[in-house]
């Protein structure tokens, strides 16, 4: 096993060599002319189209217009899921009383959601933030009521030792004991709302990196396609870093 | 009953705390229902040091819960300071066998979050008993950066911060190695002197209960029964050592072993 806290030079020549590897490969079958640049655009192309994006500023504006949107979503998912967890984890009788409408629409893909969405709210924002609120609110959910009930009952127990009246036990013992698992749950919701973004925005808008997506399509531009789903996965790995060093700082007891 | 008798003890100085009679205990489990503790009646004196001792099973966990208000569920009258227990409080100081400081807290905080209203912004009188189990320079530190002895310090210290009436001591020491238990115990006794509150521990360490015990109640299984209470007196200051300890050791051993399983050391 590779020490993971003295990143060396030969850590990050294995971490990079996939990457690079992918490149010279997609470079010589751009020169060997086996891909069509009408179907996949070279490296090259791609660079050109981010100068071109970057000048025209739709780049900046696409990320932004579509990271205001997931934010929007997920704090309404994150406040739901937490009210609704807290409760649904702290009363038995609620637990029972939501269960199954939970257990049937949480199979159900905030994409499926997406002609209701449209019906419902128009093709406007409202629209967007309902389905990435959907996509965002099941695993903040599921985690925090998993988390809740995995809380050890000897610290409870701890608890009724010292009378610890029932508010300070929730705001000592059940938040930070479930910390960790909400954590995890945040982490898959946000991760769930960029994917959400991208199909909400796939279909009726007029800005964002979905409707990049969609757009270059319409125009027959696979480069515009592909740097979409660069910034797609760059976007969603960079917060996903930063949830994890969110997560680092925040819970420093384990 | 003698009701006379206790009462003007207790203008004297021996006043009994806890009073526990013909207690019973049953348990349900899919098998059925069978009987943890049968017919245990102990009474135990203000400032007095019992030891429970008895082998895996024999209820000795069982009773302590149910004289700390874990275990609500029993048969049989069970008081303290004349009072039935009916539930867990910070007058019937409780230590478990694991330290269960929440990592979450530095130690200074989880005695914090153990106090009463009045007491939780004291810091003097927080660091008066992280000083009294020796973890002066300790206070900011996380249940995880501790060995499980100072962990077990930073529990005994949370209890005795409380005030308790009694200090109920579950396996304190089992999960520790030989050599911080030995010190840990003799710090106990330390604290003892100190503040002479009523303890009693739980163990199935014979040597422990011996040393730190001025009475030991011994234990059989199936169902949890008494089988005597033996009053220790190995002089002061109390040795692991030397002929008492030795003799009273013997007399222990035999309470759970028959003739012809008595180990190798003791034929010796």
């Amino acid at each position: 096993m590779m020490n993971k806290k003295t990143k060396g030079i030969k850590y990050w020549a294995i971490y990079f060599a996939l990457p690079i590897l992918l490149l010279i490969i997609w470079e010589w079958a751009d020169i060997a002319g086996v891909i069509k640049p009408y179907t996949m655009p070279s490296p090259m192309g791609v660079v050109n189209v981010v100068v071109e994006y970057v000048e025209n500023g739709l780049l900046f504006e696409s990320i932004w217009v579509s990271f205001i949107r997931v934010l929007e979503g997920f704090f309404l998912a994150l406040i739901a899921a937490f009210v609704l967890g807290m409760g649904v984890s702290l009363f038995e009788w609620m637990d029972i009383f939501t269960d199954l409408v939970v257990q049937i629409l949480r199979p159900i893909p905030p994409i499926a959601w997406i002609p209701l969405a449209i019906l419902w709210f128009g093709i406007g924002e409202s629209s967007k933030v309902f389905i990435i609120f959907l996509g965002a609110f099941f695993p903040i959910f599921i985690n925090i009521v998993d988390g809740v009930k995995n809380i050890e009952p000897r610290y409870l127990e701890l608890a009724e030792v010292y009378e610890i009246p029932k508010w300070k036990r929730i705001q000592q013992i059940i938040i930070p004991g479930a910390l960790p698992s909400i954590m995890t749950g945040i982490r898959l919701g946000i991760g769930n709302a960029w994917v959400c973004v991208v199909a909400a925005e796939m279909i009726g808008a007029t800005k964002g990196v979905g409707y990049m997506l969609s757009n270059g399509r319409s125009l027959s531009r696979p480069d515009i396609v592909i740097l979409g789903m660069l910034i797609v996965g760059i976007v969603g790995k960079l917060m996903d870093d930063l949830l994890r060093f969110i997560r680092k700082k925040v819970i420093t007891w384990i | 009953m003698d009701i006379d008798i206790k009462e003007k003890s207790s203008k004297t100085t021996k006043r009994t705390i806890v009073d526990i009679e013909n207690l019973e205990k049953y348990f349900t489990t899919k098998d059925g229902r069978f009987q943890a503790l049968s017919d245990i009646n102990l009474h135990i004196v203000e400032g007095e040091f019992v030891s429970i001792i008895g082998g895996s099973g024999c209820g000795k966990s069982t009773l302590l819960r149910i004289i700390g208000g874990l275990e609500r569920e029993y048969e049989g009258n069970v008081q303290i300071d004349g009072q039935k227990v009916t539930a867990p409080s910070r007058e019937k100081g409780f230590i478990f066998q694991d330290h269960r400081l929440l990592p979450w807290m530095t130690v200074k905080e989880n005695i914090r979050f153990s106090l009463e209203k009045s007491k939780k912004n004291d810091d003097f009188w927080i660091q008066k008993y992280i000083d009294l189990v020796g973890l002066s320079g300790f206070e900011n530190a996380l249940p995880k950066e501790l060995s499980g002895g100072m962990a077990q310090r930073v529990a005994i210290a949370r209890a005795l911060a409380n005030q308790p009436k009694i200090l109920l001591l579950d396996e304190p020491f089992g999960a520790l190695d030989a050599i911080t238990k030995i010190h840990l115990q003799d710090q106990l006794l330390e604290i003892y002197e100190k503040e002479p509150i009523t303890m009693i521990l739980v163990t199935h360490d014979i040597d422990e209960a011996i040393y730190l015990g001025k009475r030991v109640v011994v234990m059989t299984p199936r169902p949890g029964k008494i089988k005597r209470i033996k009053s220790i007196d190995i002089g002061k200051p109390r040795r692991r050592t030397g002929p008492e300890f030795t003799r009273m050791k013997d007399e222990l051993y035999k309470d759970f072993f028959s003739e012809v399983e008595i180990p190798f050391s003791y034929t010796i």
